[in-house]
C-alpha cells in the first residue's frame, strides 16, 4: 500500500492538515501536498480509467507529464475536468472525482474493452466506421460521441475571472530549477531586465531531491542562497506558479499564472495570461524521465523512478512497501537508495545493462544490501488494480520467466529526455544524442528572429546536460553568452558554481523489454497511457505502411492526448523506427506545439467576458432609448433601436405604428451612428471624384449629393450623402458599419497611391449626435425650436445650413431617406440628449414618436432606396441596381470604373434590381430564390433571382419587396415563383421598385 | 442651451486598485498639417499654450496641452469652453495653407486613473511596456485598450489620463474597473 511516512516531506507543512474529498470520500493531507501526493498518502493508488480500454490506472509521474491521473475538480461554477493531480496543489475543501468509468472507479463496465482489444486495434475508427455511409450520422457519430472524451463538460457558468498582462524583458527564463536560477543570477548581474517563470510554487526543481553539493554546500542550501541573492536584484523578477506555455515569433512568449487555484477563496483573478515580449528566451525546462516498455507497465503501482523519489523526498510518501526497480541507467539507482534509506524494502534492481564493473551508484546500492540483477528485465507485471509482483526474465531473450518477485510497486526508468518543447515551438531543430539516447536541442539551428539570429537558448537539463555540475556550467555559460550577444557588459571574474561529480556508467537504450518480447507481451505493453496506444499498435501501423511519424501518430493516436505524448513520444518513435528497421533520427519527431501543458480557455479570453466581452458602442441618446422601450439591434458594434415598444405592444405592431406615424405626423430617428468624415485640401474634390462613382467636385458649397463608392473590383462598398462645406472641404456621410472602414480606405489611398495629393481626412463620426426629424410636421417642429429659416425657399431639398436651433449650434441637412419632408440635425454630441428631449417635448402635439431601424428600412423600401448589405453583398455593382444615374459618364476615372467595363460586369444576364409584389399581398420570405425552367449541372433547379429586402408595408397594406432578377427590368408585370422554406410557393409580380410617391412630392414640400 | 454632458456624466469608482474617474468634457482639436511649417507650429503653440512636443510625446500644463499624434497630426487640448475660440483662431491663422482643423471634443471620453497600481492596470489592457524606465515623463502613446483604440499619458508617476472614443466610454470604464479588481495586483514593477 501507499502511505505517508513518519518523516520526510520537504515541501510539507505538517502543522497544517488539509481536508479534501475524492469520489465523495473524506481524506486528509497537508499544506504543500499536491493532490497526487495526498491521494497516495491515503493509499488511493487507483485514480482513473484509461480512455479506450477503461484500464485501471494510477499516477505514474509527479509533474505535468502525468498521463493517467486526471480528475474532475470542483463543482458547479468551479467545475473543471481533466485536471492533473500532479500539478494540482491541495487546498482545504478540494473536491475531486475520477473520470471515464461507469458505474464506479472500482467496477467499470467499460473495462470489457480491454478483452476486446484485439478488435480495437490502431486505426479501428478509420476501418470500422467507413461503411455504410448512411450510418455516419445516426449510428456511428452518437456511438463515438458517447465513448469519446475523458472528463465531463462543465454545465455551469465559470464563476472566476481572468486577465491578461503585457510584460517586456531583456531575458525571459523559463524554469526555476537550479539551471534557471543560475541563468537568472548570471543574466541579472548585467543589469538587464530578467523575468523568470516557474510553473510550481517552489524553486530549485528536482535538484534538491536528487541531492549533491554545490560549492561544498548541500544543494538545497545553494537554492536558498541563490534565491536570497536574486531577491536583492531589482532587475530580476521571479514568478512562481507561472508556466511558460508557448514561444512564438519575434520573442513573443505566453506565460500562464495560476493565482487562486491553490486558494479558491482568495480575491482576484484565477489565472493571468502573461503576454511577454522578450529580447531573448532561455529555456531551463529540465528533463522528463521515460517509462520502459514492458508488459503490464500501466498497472497502478508502476511509476517512474524519479517520480517515486519525488513523492518520497518532497511529500514523505511511500508508494509501496516493496519496490522493484527496473532501469537501463544509473540515475534510477537513486530511487532504490532513497527508499532503502527511508526504511523501505527493495527486493531487487533489474538492470537491463550488463556493466563490466559497478559504477558509484551501483556500488552504493549493493552496499545497502540490495539484490542487483544485471541483464535482467520485467517479463510482465502481475496484478490488476494494483501491482502484486513482477515476473522477471533476461533482457536479451523473449520473456521466459525466470522468477517471480512479490512487490507492490515498480519503479522504472528508461533514461531522461530534455524538455525541448519551448525550444521547438518556433522552429528550433533537434539532434539525436546517441550517448544519452534522447533528442537534444541542435544549438546550430535555434529558432530565429527577424534578424536571422537565434532567440532561444537552452540551459541545463533542457540542453541535454544531466549531471548537476554540467547543468550549472551550462546554465551559466548560456546566460553569459546570451547577455554578451545582446550587448550587455558581463563581469568577467565570475564563473559557474561547481557541484560534486559522480562517475556514471553509460545508459543502454532499451525500447522493448525484453528485447525479443513476444506478440502477446507487446499487446500488454503501453506506450501512450492516456490514449491506450500499445507497442503492438505502432508495429501494426508500420506494417500497414505508415512510414512517416506524423502519419503513424494520427493513425494510432500516439501522443494526441491532453499530455501531448510527454512520456510516449520518444518510446513511440523508437518503436516505429524498430518496426521500420530505421535509425531513430531518420524517423524524427512529431511537431511540438504550444501550449506546453493545457491552459484554461478562461485565461485565453482574459477580461473579455460579460460587459467587456466586446465593445458595445452607444450614441449620446442610448440611455434614453433604453428607458423608452427600445428593442436593440446590433449594427456593427453599435446597438441601435430596432423599434420602440409601448406597453404590451408586439415588436411588429410597434414597427407598423412607427412607419405610419412618420408618413402621417412626425418621427425622430437617432442617426448618430452614420459615419461622418471630413475631407479637406486643394485636391479634395479630385480625390472624392476618384472615390465616388459620381461627380463631387462640382457640388456647390451649401449643397448635398448622394454618392456611391465602389472598390477596385467595381463592387459597391458604401453609399451616403456628401455635403460640400466650403471651397476645399467636404463632409462624407457613410453607412453605420462603414465609418471606420471607409476612413481607412481613404487613408490607404492617400498614403499609398496618391501620397502627393494634398488632402487631409478626419473621422468626426462621434463628434456629433445626429437626429433625423421626419414627416409632414417636421418643418413645424424645427420652426418651434426656432433660430433658423428652414422654409422650402431657404433650405430646399438637398441643401444644408449652419445655424442655431433652440439655442443649439447645429448643422441642418435637408435630406431624406424616407421620402418624407425630412431634416437631419447634427449637434455636438454633448448636447445630443438635450436636443432630443427638446424635440420630444415640443413635438408632443405634432404626433412626435421615435422610430427604429426597422421602420427606417420599411420607409426606404417603400421608396425603392437601396441599402448597403441588403441589396448589395460584395458582388453587386451599381449597374445591377439601376443606379446608372449616379455614375458619371464625364469622369475619366473612378475606383471601380475599369472593373465595371469588364465583360462579365456588362453581361446582360446579370440579375437586375426590380420591385416584387406578391399576388396575394403576403410578404415574401427574405432571401428566397426565384426558380426558373430546368436544372443545372448538379441537378438543382435553376434560379432566376432572389429577394434582397422584404417587408410588410403598413402604408400600402401589403407585402413589398426588392430583388435581383434575371432580365428583371424587361419583365415588368411577369409573375415568378419563390418557393419558401415553409413549403409554400410565393407568387410575385415584377414591378417598379418605387412603391410609394413615385414623383417625390412629399419630400419636396 | 443646456450644459454639455460627458459620456458617463463624470462617473467614478474607487473600489479597486486605482481610482477611476471620467472627467470632461475636455476641449480637443485635431490639427493636421505639415509639422515642419513654422506658421503651423506657431499657431499650434498659441492654441495649446505649450511647446511643440517631440515625436511620441505630449506637453501639458493645467488644462492645456499638445500631443503628438502622427507625423502630420497634433492634438490640441484646452478647456471645453475655449474650443470655439481656439478653432476660430487656428482657422484664421492657417487660412490659405493646407491644414485641417476640426473639433473632436465631443467625440472623446477622458478618464483619469490614480494609484500605485496605475501602470499595472494599463499593462493589463494595452500592449505597452509600462516599466517606469520605459514609459515616463512626457511620453504619449496611441495604442489599444483591450479591443478599442485609446491614447494616454502619465501626468505623474502614479496617474494616467486616458482618451478614447465617446461611444465606448462605458466599455472603457468597465475595462478599467475589471483590470483594477481588488486582489489582482501584479507587482511587476515593484
Amino acid at each position: 500500500m501507499s502511505t505517508r511516512l513518519a518523516t520526510g516531506g520537504r515541501l510539507l507543512n505538517t502543522a497544517k492538515p488539509v481536508n479534501f474529498t475524492f469520489n465523495g470520500k473524506q481524506l486528509r493531507g497537508y499544506e504543500g501536498d499536491t493532490l497526487a501526493s495526498a491521494l497516495l498518502a491515503n493509499d488511493q493508488m487507483l485514480m482513473g480509467r484509461s480512455f479506450k480500454y477503461h484500464r485501471p490506472r494510477g499516477v505514474v509521474a509527479a509533474g505535468p507529464e502525468e498521463p493517467n491521473a486526471l480528475v474532475n475538480l470542483g463543482r458547479e461554477g468551479r467545475f473543471e475536468p481533466n485536471q492533473r493531480v500532479t500539478t494540482t496543489e491541495l487546498f482545504d475543501g478540494l473536491e475531486a472525482s475520477s473520470q471515464n468509468h461507469w458505474p464506479s472507479l472500482e467496477f467499470d463496465v467499460g473495462a470489457i474493452n480491454t478483452h476486446l482489444s484485439k478488435f480495437l486495434p490502431a486505426g479501428f475508427y478509420y476501418k470500422m466506421f467507413m461503411y455504410p455511409r448512411s450510418f455516419w450520422k445516426h449510428v456511428y457519430e452518437p456511438f463515438i460521441r458517447h465513448s469519446a472524451g475523458l472528463g465531463k463538460a462543465p454545465k455551469a457558468r465559470d464563476e472566476d475571472t481572468y486577465e491578461h498582462f503585457h510584460a517586456y524583458c531583456d531575458v525571459l527564463i523559463v524554469g526555476g530549477g537550479v539551471a534557471g536560477l543560475e541563468a537568472a543570477r548570471t543574466a541579472g548581474r548585467s543589469g538587464a531586465r530578467v523575468l523568470l517563470l516557474e510553473q510550481t510554487n517552489h524553486f530549485g526543481g528536482r535538484a534538491p531531491v536528487d541531492g549533491g553539493t554545490v560549492d561544498g554546500k548541500p544543494v538545497d542550501k545553494f537554492v536558498e542562497e541563490i534565491l536570497e541573492e536574486l531577491s536583492q536584484m531589482e532587475n530580476v523578477q521571479l514568478r512562481p506558479r507561472t508556466m511558460g506555455a508557448g514561444v512564438y515569433d519575434h520573442g513573443y512568449v505566453l506565460g500562464y499564472e495560476q493565482l487562486t487555484d491553490h486558494a479558491p477563496a482568495k480575491a482576484g483573478p484565477r489565472h493571468r495570461l502573461w503576454r511577454i515580449r522578450a529580447g531573448h528566451v532561455i529555456t531551463a525546462t529540465g528533463a522528463i524521465e521515460r517509462p520502459l516498455s514492458f508488459a503490464g507497465n500501466d498497472i497502478p503501482g508502476v511509476m517512474l523512478a524519479g517520480a517515486m523519489r519525488d513523492y518520497l523526498v518532497n511529500f514523505g510518501v511511500s508508494v509501496g512497501d516493496r519496490t522493484v526497480l527496473v532501469t537501463n541507467n544509473d540515475n534510477a539507482y537513486l530511487t532504490a537508495i532513497a527508499l532503502k534509506h527511508a526504511g523501505l524494502d527493495v527486493p531487487a534492481i533489474l538492470d537491463a545493462r550488463v556493466l563490466p564493473q559497478d559504477s558509484e551508484l551501483v556500488a552504493q546500492a549493493r552496499a545497502l544490501g540490495i539484490r542487483i540483477l544485471m541483464g535482467h528485465a520485467i517479463s510482465s507485471v502481475k496484478g490488476g488494480k494494483r501491482v502484486t509482483g513482477v515476473a522477471i526474465c533476461s533482457q536479451a531473450g523473449e520473456g521466459a520467466v525466470l522468477e517471480e518477485i512479490a512487490c507492490d510497486a515498480v519503479a522504472m526508468s528508461g533514461g531522461w529526455s530534455p524538455v525541448v518543447h519551448l525550444w521547438s515551438h518556433c522552429g528550433g531543430k533537434l539532434r539525436w544524442d546517441s550517448k544519452r539516447a534522447c533528442f537534444s536541442p541542435d544549438v546550430d539551428n535555434p529558432p530565429k528572429g527577424a534578424d536571422g539570429v537565434g532567440f532561444v537558448t537552452t540551459a541545463g537539463a533542457a540542453s541535454g546536460m544531466f549531471p548537476l555540475d554540467d547543468v550549472l556550467h551550462d546554465a551559466h555559460a548560456a546566460a553569459d553568452g546570451v547577455m554578451t550577444t545582446l550587448g550587455f557588459k558581463m563581469p568577467r571574474d565570475i564563473s559557474a558554481p561547481s557541484a560534486t561529480r559522480r562517475e556514471e556508467a553509460p545508459l543502454a537504450p532499451v525500447w522493448m523489454m525484453p528485447n525479443g518480447a513476444s506478440a502477446k507481451l507487446r499487446e500488454k505493453t503501453w506506450l501512450d497511457y492516456q490514449n491506450d496506444v500499445k507497442v503492438s499498435d505502432v508495429r501494426l501501423a508500420a506494417q500497414e505502411g505508415f512510414v512517416s511519424v506524423e502519419h503513424a501518430k494520427r493513425y494510432t493516436t500516439l501522443g494526441m492526448a491532453t499530455d501531448q505524448g510527454k512520456l510516449s513520444n520518444i518510446n513511440g518513435l523508437a518503436t516505429l523506427a524498430g518496426a521500420l528497421d530505421a535509425e531513430i533520427p531518420t524517423v524524427g519527431t512529431t511537431t511540438f506545439r504550444p501550449p506546453y501543458h493545457p491552459i484554461s480557455i478562461g485565461a485565453i479570453g482574459g477580461g473579455a467576458r460579460g460587459a467587456t466581452f466586446q465593445p458595445l458602442r452607444r450614441t449620446p441618446m442610448h440611455g434614453w432609448h433604453d428607458a423608452n422601450g427600445a428593442e436593440w439591434e446590433p449594427v456593427g458594434q453599435w446597438r441601435r433601436p430596432y423599434a420602440f415598444k409601448r406597453g404590451s405592444e408586439s415588436t411588429h405592431d410597434a414597427v407598423m405604428r412607427e412607419v405610419k406615424n412618420v408618413r402621417e405626423n412626425l418621427g425622430l430617428l437617432d442617426a448618430s451612428t452614420l459615419g461622418k468624415i471630413i475631407v479637406k485640401g486643394p485636391d479634395a474634390g479630385r480625390f472624392l471624384d476618384m472615390l465616388y462613382t459620381n461627380m463631387m467636385s462640382t457640388l456647390k458649397p451649401g449643397k448635398c449629393r448622394y454618392g456611391l463608392m465602389c472598390n477596385e473590383n467595381g463592387f459597391l462598398i458604401d453609399d451616403g450623402v456628401v455635403a460640400r462645406v466650403d471651397e476645399d472641404t467636404w463632409l462624407c456621410h457613410t453607412t453605420t458599419g462603414g465609418a471606420e472602414s471607409i476612413h481607412a480606405h481613404m487613408e490607404e489611398w492617400l498614403q499609398t497611391e496618391w501620397w502627393d495629393w494634398q488632402v487631409y481626412v478626419a473621422n468626426v463620426t462621434e463628434q456629433y449626435a445626429q437626429i433625423a426629424v421626419v414627416g409632414p410636421n417636421a418643418r413645424q417642429a424645427l420652426e418651434r425650436l426656432g433660430g433658423m429659416d428652414v422654409s422650402k425657399e431657404t433650405l430646399g431639398f438637398m441643401d444644408w445650413a449652419d445655424g442655431t436651433l433652440g439655442g443649439y449650434p447645429c448643422r441642418v441637412y435637408r435630406i431624406s431617406f424616407s421620402g418624407e419632408l425630412s431634416y437631419e440635425i447634427a449637434v455636438d454630441a454633448s448636447h445630443g440628449q438635450a436636443l432630443w428631449d427638446a424635440l420630444m417635448a415640443l413635438g408632443a402635439d405634432l404626433g412626435v414618436m421615435p422610430y427604429g431601424t426597422e421602420a427606417l428600412h420599411i420607409l426606404r423600401a417603400e421608396k425603392g432606396f437601396i441599402m448597403i448589405g441588403d441589396e448589395t453583398d460584395g458582388t453587386v455593382i451599381p449597374q445591377d441596381l439601376g443606379l446608372n444615374w449616379a455614375i458619371s459618364k464625364k469622369k475619366e476615372d473612378y475606383l471601380g470604373k475599369r472593373a465595371q467595363a469588364r465583360s462579365h460586369m456588362t453581361d446582360p444576364e446579370r440579375w437586375q434590381l426590380v420591385g416584387l409584389e406578391t399576388t396575394d399581398g403576403s410578404t415574401l420570405p427574405d432571401g428566397a430564390y426565384a426558380v426558373g425552367e430546368g436544372t443545372n449541372d448538379n441537378g438543382q433547379r435553376n434560379t432566376i433571382g432572389r429577394v434582397t429586402s422584404s417587408y410588410h408595408s403598413p402604408n400600402l397594406n401589403k407585402g413589398i419587396a426588392m430583388g435581383l432578377v434575371l432580365h428583371g427590368p424587361d419583365r415588368m408585370g411577369e409573375v415568378i415563383s419563390f418557393p419558401g422554406v415553409d413549403g409554400k410557393v410565393y407568387e410575385a409580380r415584377i414591378v417598379d421598385p418605387v412603391f410609394y410617391d413615385k414623383d417625390g412630392e412629399k419630400q419636396n414640400v | 442651451m443646456s450644459d454639455p454632458v460627458s459620456a458617463l456624466k463624470n462617473i467614478s469608482d474607487d473600489t479597486g486598485l486605482v481610482t477611476i474617474s471620467e472627467i470632461g468634457p475636455i476641449g480637443m482639436i485635431t490639427l493636421r498639417g505639415d509639422l515642419s511649417d513654422k506658421a503651423l507650429v506657431k499657431a499650434a503653440v498659441a492654441a495649446g499654450g505649450v511647446n511643440l512636443p517631440e515625436q511620441g510625446h505630449c506637453n501639458t500644463q493645467g488644462t492645456q496641452g499638445i500631443a503628438w499624434m502622427s507625423p502630420d497630426e497634433l492634438l490640441i487640448i484646452c478647456a471645453y469652453a475655449d474650443v470655439q475660440d481656439r478653432l476660430a483662431d487656428l482657422r484664421e491663422k492657417l487660412a490659405g495653407s493646407h491644414a485641417l482643423v476640426v473639433n473632436v471634443s465631443d467625440a472623446r471620453a477622458v478618464f483619469d486613473i490614480k494609484g500605485d497600481h496605475a501602470r499595472e492596470v494599463i499593462a493589463k489592457l494595452a500592449p505597452v511596456d509600462m516599466h517606469p524606465d520605459q514609459f515616463s515623463g512626457t511620453m504619449f502613446r496611441r495604442t489599444r485598450f483591450a479591443q478599442v483604440p485609446a491614447a494616454y499619458w502619465m501626468p505623474d508617476g502614479t496617474s494616467a489620463r486616458i482618451v478614447c472614443f465617446r461611444s465606448v466610454a462605458q466599455y472603457m470604464f468597465d475595462l478599467l474597473k475589471t483590470a483594477a479588481m481588488p486582489g489582482s495586483e501584479v507587482r511587476h514593477y515593484a
